[in-house]
């Protein structure tokens, strides 16, 4: 049935759809943004500061910001489309383990992927340390840590997990009869995928790209920390200005040319989705999971399995390693390391050394992670439910709607940490005492993830089966119960893991807004990271491998 | 429609929603209450909010003190590193966030003072303190502590290769020590913007550019933040990395000793104290422009200046008490050096040409 043909009173309702997800972006999101862009404005006006090397401030980011986003999406759908098509398509030992490996550098903080990184791959990594050894260097062969390289590397490995889930889970949800189709009618197994299984997954595949596309469009952390300071991004310069220099009038339009761009991007790749979403009856689940057959296919899986859990998991492992170890340099040798093992990481993470007020034991910052990435889930379902339901439905404002819930992401996270501070700054909503403020901030960022997956799903979701439950009798409330909600379970159960782990990592906006009473893993490891001492950066490791841990066990509960 | 949203949900992720449900009532709960506690109230604690950076600690014993003696509740606010922190006191005041800001620095401070920020308040501390940290004639700003920002060095490197440590900025340029320095980004980083500091105050705002430009021809190291130049590049902490000397703080050594695994013998590492080399940033407190509370905040900013307080410093925070009556812990006296005679530029002067400088070096150094 089309939209025309439905009842007025259902057209009414639809509309309504809109406002949750509208107000709340409306109050959290586009408020303090537009306070603190009017206030930027007026300081503009007030100290003439935006000089004549303008151009050149805005067009240098701007630039390189474009480019690197662009060569990070375009690897990590080269890495990441095979991982998808292997889990969408077979079934394999360890296949659940290994997608749960996978989210797991999507949840770290910077600082602890470029630990990770230069545990594996910096001067003194495990790479270099083996080369020199072997080779008798006394200079560290592999330079990684401050290139261009790092920096698409670290891109990739974050986003991998993205395209996996986002594509992979369409994938698995194809319905199988329809490529069976073509073959039967004698398409090639290339031709099949090429004419059947690309065009019905070009949603997701655009999807996942546009959501890859704008979390290395504003990336920051991987930036400064992995490029160095030869690399800079508009995120990064809008740091740099707003904290460091505080020069709000430049912070300001750099932000407001980051929006224009993630808008902008947005109706691109809105133009590029084919308009009418084709509706596919939902299968078994695991119905189109197969075993390999054949030594050819089992050799390339096993190669595709052994590349994907070595990438993703030799900077974790690398981690993890060097919480346990002790270097220990020979005096007056550069080269040589001796290495120990050691427990005193961890359990130096039990003492409050200096008896400081600020001391917390890793079970309460573990506890405080949880509860935040637990409310995070439940606010973006909420919202993102509704949103994605009212995206698929046709209508001029369902291109605003989806541009409004995308930009988030491209927003500048100091701006609107700074907008945030601004605006919520009496009871009940203030930064100071409304806790969830941080769930909130993390929602955010996690909707548009949340929205992606649920609406290809939703758009799949075939009438006809509604309508034959509404025809035997179910009411419109019981035919969407029976019928929409088994259908998209595991839709949302792959955005909800998108929001916990979001919010699980979430580093910038915690540590601006979050009482120093309640800190998070991340808070927590930087707050060891921050500090000279083997212990600290010890604690450091020990805490990151905590909090990998805390996360692979929750998504192990969560994704079933 | 909407209506049904609610039992969708609950059919999606039963278990989840509900932990998030329950999560929002503990979070409620744990919350303080939002109301704005009255500047006096003759039964409870009056609340008294310390806006400060990432960096602020305290010991727990030294706050339940302070706040019995008091009948207060101290609240601290931490927002992000020092600028983030004087950004946010500097936009929220016409409806300040707090009573009283700790951690404006020296190369920050006339931009608080510009912004008009804090009421003045002079403390009977005062006399305790070196006029050379009273910055803010006005008082507006008070100083609590101080740290030398200096290159540190690993002492087997130096002594394994036979080499003399550098005692001047310009023994850095010198072909011997080709490729051991690591220095962080000005533009990113307060120890990096400290050091840029150090050789503009030396070389002038003329000819640092010049230094610089035969730094970079020997192979200076240059990283965004102390964490990856400490950690990551300098050899003598636990990352065991490529660079002998590292711009860090002089109080650093004392810390490699207290937090190390097994207690040394000696510092792994030391800082070069040579008169032009350090850059000495100075910490201020001030009580909010607008506080209802300024009597208990005087009662703090006395606090922080106290003996007890100035002596919890090095141990909580690594840097130095600006009280002339607090004693130093043995970690300090043996292992952190105070620079002999650092280098310092106005505020005045930092503050107008802040922006500049660091375009400048930029442009020079990573472009």
């Amino acid at each position: 049935m089309s939209l025309t043909a439905r009842p007025r009173s259902a057209l009414a309702w639809g509309s309504l759809l809109w406002l949750l997800p509208l107000a709340f972006l409306l109050l959290f999101f586009l408020t303090p943004l537009a306070r603190i862009l009017a206030l930027a404005w007026q300081a503009a006006g007030e100290q003439g500061a935006l000089s004549a090397g303008l151009p050149g401030q805005v067009m240098y980011p701007l630039g390189f910001t474009l480019f690197q986003a662009a060569l990070s999406t375009l690897l990590t759908l080269l890495a990441g489309l095979p991982a998808a098509y292997l889990f969408g398509r077979f079934s394999f030992a360890g296949r659940r383990l290994l997608r749960v490996l996978s989210t797991l550098p999507f949840i770290l903080p910077t600082v602890v992927v470029a630990a990770g990184f230069n545990a594996l791959l910096g001067p003194r990594g495990l790479l270099n340390l083996a080369l020199m050894g072997l080779a008798g260097l006394d200079q560290p062969p592999i330079h990684f840590m401050n290139t261009l390289g790092a920096i698409l590397t670290a891109h990739v490995f974050y986003n991998v997990s993205v395209v996996l889930r986002v594509v992979g889970g369409a994938w698995e949800r194809l319905d199988l009869r329809l490529e069976q189709a073509a073959r039967t009618l004698g398409a090639g197994g290339l031709r099949a995928f090429w004419e059947v299984t690309l065009p019905l997954l070009r949603p997701a595949i655009l999807g996942a790209a546009l959501l890859v596309f704008l979390f290395n469009f504003t990336s920051f952390g991987v930036i400064l920390l992995l490029g160095g300071p030869r690399f800079v991004t508009l995120e990064v310069e809008i740091y740099i200005q707003a904290l460091q220099l505080l020069n709000l009038p430049l912070a300001g339009l750099l932000s407001a040319v980051q929006l224009g761009f993630t808008l902008l991007l947005t109706a691109l790749a809105r133009r590029l989705e084919p308009g009418q979403g084709i509706p596919l009856a939902p299968r078994v689940k695991g119905e189109g999971l197969r075993n390999p057959r054949g030594w050819g296919q089992r050799l390339a899986l096993g190669a595709l399995v052994a590349g994907l859990a070595l990438f993703t998991l030799s900077p974790l492992a690398a981690l993890a390693v060097r919480s346990v170890t002790r270097l220990e340099a020979e005096r007056g040798q550069r080269g040589a390391v001796q290495t120990g093992l050691t427990l005193d990481y961890y359990r130096e993470l039990f003492v409050n050394r200096r008896g400081s007020i600020f001391y917390v034991p890793p079970a309460t910052a573990a506890l405080n992670s949880l509860l935040y990435a637990l409310a995070t889930v439940g606010i973006s379902l909420g919202l993102g439910v509704p949103a994605a339901y009212a995206l698929n439905r046709s209508g001029p404002a369902r291109r605003w709607l989806d541009a409004l819930l995308m930009l988030p992401l491209g927003a500048s996270a100091v701006t609107l940490g700074l907008g945030y501070v601004i605006t919520f700054n009496r009871p009940p909503l203030d930064v100071r005492s409304f806790p969830l403020l941080i769930p909130i901030a993390h929602s955010l960022v996690a909707l548009p993830f949340v929205v992606r997956t649920l609406q290809p799903a939703i758009a799949a979701v075939p009438p006809s089966l509604r309508q034959a439950a509404e025809v035997l009798g179910a009411s419109p409330a019981r035919a969407w119960l029976l019928v929409d909600v088994p259908i998209l379970s595991r839709a949302a159960l792959t955005g909800a893991v998108f929001a916990f782990t979001i919010s699980l990592g979430e580093f910038g906006a915690t540590s601006l807004l979050a009482r120093p009473e309640f800190p998070t893993l991340p808070v927590a490891i930087f707050r060891f990271f921050s500090q000279p001492g083997a212990l600290n950066y010890g604690q450091a490791m020990a805490m990151a491998t905590l909090l990998m841990l805390v996360c692979a066990l929750s998504i192990l509960a969560l994704d079933r | 429609m909407m209506k049904h949203f609610s039992s969708i949900l609950l059919h999606l992720t039963r278990r989840g929603v509900r932990l998030a449900a329950a999560a929002c009532i503990l979070l409620a709960a744990c919350a303080p209450a939002a109301t704005p506690t009255p500047a006096a109230t003759p039964s409870g604690p009056v609340e008294l909010a310390v806006m400060t950076h990432d960096s602020f600690a305290v010991s727990e014993d030294l706050v339940r003190s302070f706040e019995q003696a008091n009948n207060a509740k101290l609240t601290f606010i931490k927002s992000g590193d020092t600028g983030a922190a004087l950004n946010r006191a500097i936009l929220t005041k016409s409806s300040p966030q707090a009573d009283v800001f700790y951690g404006v620095d020296n190369t920050f401070l006339s931009r608080a003072l510009k912004e008009d920020i804090f009421e003045p308040y002079a403390p009977p501390g005062l006399a305790d303190i070196p006029a050379a940290f009273k910055l803010d004639p006005s008082n507006r700003a008070l100083p609590v502590d101080y740290g030398d920002v200096c290159i540190n060095y690993d002492k087997a490197y130096f002594a394994g290769k036979n080499l003399p440590v550098p005692q001047s900025l310009e023994d850095l340029a010198k072909p011997e020590y080709k490729g051991l320095l690591a220095v962080e980004n000005p533009a990113t980083s307060s120890p990096g913007l400290a050091f840029l500091l150090a050789t503009i105050a030396h070389f002038g705002p003329q000819k640092y550019l010049e230094y610089w430009n035969s730094l970079v021809s020997n192979q200076v190291a240059v990283v965004n933040d102390w964490e990856t130049a400490y950690y990551t590049n300098f050899s003598g902490s636990s990352g065991k990395g490529p660079q002998p000397m590292v711009v860090s703080y002089a109080s650093s050594p004392a810390a490699e000793v207290i937090y190390a695994e097994t207690p040394p013998a000696d510092a792994p590492t030391a800082s070069i104290t040579a008169p032009g080399t350090c850059f000495r940033q100075v910490e201020f407190v001030g009580i909010l422009k607008g506080t209802a509370k300024r009597a208990l905040a005087e009662k703090f900013v006395d606090f922080m200046l106290s003996v007890p307080f100035q002596e919890d410093v090095p141990l909580q925070m690594f840097v130095y008490p600006v009280n002339e009556q607090a004693a130093l812990p043995d970690a300090f006296t043996q292992y952190a050096a105070v620079a002999e005679q650092p280098a310092s530029l106005p505020p005045d002067e930092v503050a107008a040409n802040r922006e500049a400088w660091i375009q400048a070096w930029t442009e020079a150094v990573l472009r």
